[in-house]
């Protein structure tokens, strides 16, 4: 049998995406999840503050992740479980999925399209040179959720976490609630990477210091760790001198980036940009390999799941659309990004496939105070984006309307962060 | 008075400006998105409260956690207590989502809920 869509990954992406193919009329869907169950990373996110402005109710992750679970099942989408995809082969007219399943070991599944939804993976100490061993008590920031929330185990009671991402802040509550005592954060940026609120609620509300410019210089221990140097860095990023501090500690996590996992969509041959570490795409979400969609944090890394979801939406679209032959393929414009814009998603758009606007993904470089970001179509100022803040640590999302768009025949769209103008 | 503070309510985390010209609790809150802005504003300078989202020990379950939460914020001034409250507890899978874990947490006429589906195993 051959499917009309396979979706390799069975998180909030994979969900979405699939309960929106079905319902534009796509019959045969199937999607493989790894895990042993749907619901990808918000099963550990266990926090509240999910969703509140799609369901208008603040949802934990978990609740989030079973109202999409809900929709398959009531769809009646299959799925399975601890189905690990190793492989994805092009073949024109259909792509072959490669699998190896608990039950039924290794198995090929054919398809006529795919959604790729991965998702991400944490960056770990390997990846971030500090001197020092590794001795155990070193844990990602993400790992040590997963062991707290799940299994229930506590990695330590003294603790330094290094990098201000969301998973980190989270993680400092959630350790202090447990009866941990959080030393530092310690953020070698001078602003945080995690979203404001959760400074406030995670760190401000149980006093736990956010050390900006910080960096760990040291991580002390040889089997189990036992405290960490930390110092002080200039504009430069490099160590001031002088400023060394030791800090005693049996965990230390790192919440120092996510990257995304592509190994399958690079092996595949899929055509990938290297500032989002993800796939290039379309307004649908098309990459450039014919029937191969990607959404969610394996295209670039969300902040929030409700954009996620969203995202999910237009590649279920774009996915139903090529199965029924009627996704155009001819790219009007290309995004590029210009001063103080890191990267920018979709990379392409088609404009016949577009209904009422294109929202554009970004994220800005550094803290931006009263700026806005102005979308150029050569020197033409197409649209603007106010802003109080513009911060690296949350993605901007700036709508433009087709009818805005379709004023020029083709080109290239470029986002500036500007002067605001009176 | 005049005070600034992040709307924690969601993620967008607009920041919010209280003021209180003649001091007698006539807030007059601007920065907010939504309409929960200067609800939570005023409570957070009258009576700051929080959801608590933890977990407790399931048995028979998938995993050996189950995630749960207050189904209400309740007093910051009373994590700590909830906390010792709620990690007494040991349930039995099946449990649903919304289920009661505890009933009047801290007789504060608040629930404890399962945010998860967790069959049994
Ligand atoms: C540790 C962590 C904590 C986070 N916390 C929050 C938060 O608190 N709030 C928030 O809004 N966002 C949070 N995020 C961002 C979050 O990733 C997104 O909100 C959302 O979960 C992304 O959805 P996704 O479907 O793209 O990826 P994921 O949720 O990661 O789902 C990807 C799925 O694909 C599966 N998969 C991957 N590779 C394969 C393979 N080869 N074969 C089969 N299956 C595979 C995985 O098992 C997983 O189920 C967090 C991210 C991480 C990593
Ligand atoms: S005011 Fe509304 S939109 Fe802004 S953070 Fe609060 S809840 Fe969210």
């Amino acid at each position: 049998m051959i499917y009309d869509i396979v979706i390799l990954g069975g998180g909030p992406a994979g969900l979405s995406a699939a309960v929106q193919a079905k319902k534009d009329g796509v019959e045969n869907i199937l999607i493989l999840e790894r895990d042993r169950e749907l619901g990808g990373i918000l099963n550990q996110c266990i926090h509240n503050g999910f969703g509140l402005h799609t369901f208008n109710e603040e949802l934990t992750g978990p609740e989030y992740a079973a109202r999409y679970i809900k929709q398959v099942v009531d769809l009646g989408i299959p799925y399975l479980l601890d189905t690990m995809v190793l492989d994805m082969t092009d073949h024109g007219e259909t792509k072959i999925i490669h699998v190896i399943n608990e039950e039924s070991g290794y198995m090929t599944i054919e398809t006529r399209s795919a959604i790729l939804t991965m998702g991400c993976r944490e960056r770990t100490s390997g990846a971030i040179g500090i001197p020092g061993y590794r001795p155990s008590g070193v844990f990602t920031a993400g790992t040590a959720q997963r062991f707290i929330n799940m299994e229930g185990y506590m990695p330590g009671k003294e603790v330094v976490i290094l990098g201000s991402g969301d998973i980190g802040l989270i993680m400092a509550r959630r350790m202090t609630l447990e009866g941990a005592h959080v030393n530092a954060v310690c953020e070698l940026m001078p602003y945080s990477n995690g979203l404001v609120r959760n400074i406030v609620q995670c760190l401000n509300d149980y006093d736990i210091p956010l050390k900006l410019s910080h960096t760990i210089t040291f991580i002390h221990g040889k089997d189990r760790i036992e405290g960490v140097t930390v110092a002080q860095v200039d504009d430069k990023l490099k160590v001031i001198p002088g400023t060394d501090e030791f800090i005693p500690c049996d965990t230390l996590l790192l919440s120092v980036g996510l990257i995304p996992e592509n190994e399958i969509t690079v092996n595949a041959g899929v055509e990938m940009d290297n500032r989002t570490n993800g796939s290039i795409v379309g307004e649908l979400r098309q990459t450039t390999m014919p029937g191969v969609f990607a959404c969610g944090n394996v295209v670039h890394v969300h902040d929030l799941v409700d954009f996620v979801s969203e995202e999910a939406v237009l590649a279920g679209k774009g996915a139903a659309k090529y199965v029924k032959g009627t996704l155009d393929t001819n790219v009007t414009f290309t995004t590029a990004n210009g001063d103080g814009i890191g990267y920018v998603v979709p990379q392409q758009v088609a404009m016949k496939n577009v209904e009422e606007n294109v929202t554009f993904y970004m994220r800005v470089r550094q803290v931006f105070e009263n700026k806005v970001v102005n979308a150029y179509i050569g020197d033409q100022l197409i649209a603007t984006k106010k802003e109080k803040k513009l911060l690296p640590a949350e993605m901007v999302n700036f709508k433009i309307a087709k009818e805005v768009l379709e004023k020029y025949p083709a080109g290239e769209i470029r986002f500036v962060v500007e002067e605001a103008q009176k | 008075m005049k005070k600034e503070l992040t709307c924690i309510t969601c993620p967008m985390g607009c920041q919010l400006t209280v003021v209180d010209k003649n001091d007698d609790g006539n807030f007059e809150v601007t920065g907010n998105t939504c309409k929960r802005g200067p609800k939570y504003a005023i409570n957070e300078l009258t009576n700051p409260t929080r959801v608590i989202p933890t977990t407790v020990v399931v048995r028979n379950g998938m995993l050996p956690r189950l995630p749960v939460k207050t189904a209400e914020p309740i007093p910051k001034g009373q994590i700590f207590e909830a906390m010792k409250a709620i990690n007494q507890v040991v349930v039995d899978a099946p449990v649903k989502i919304g289920d009661v874990v505890i009933e009047n947490l801290l007789g504060l006429g608040i629930n404890v809920v399962s945010t998860k589906n967790m069959d049994r195993c």
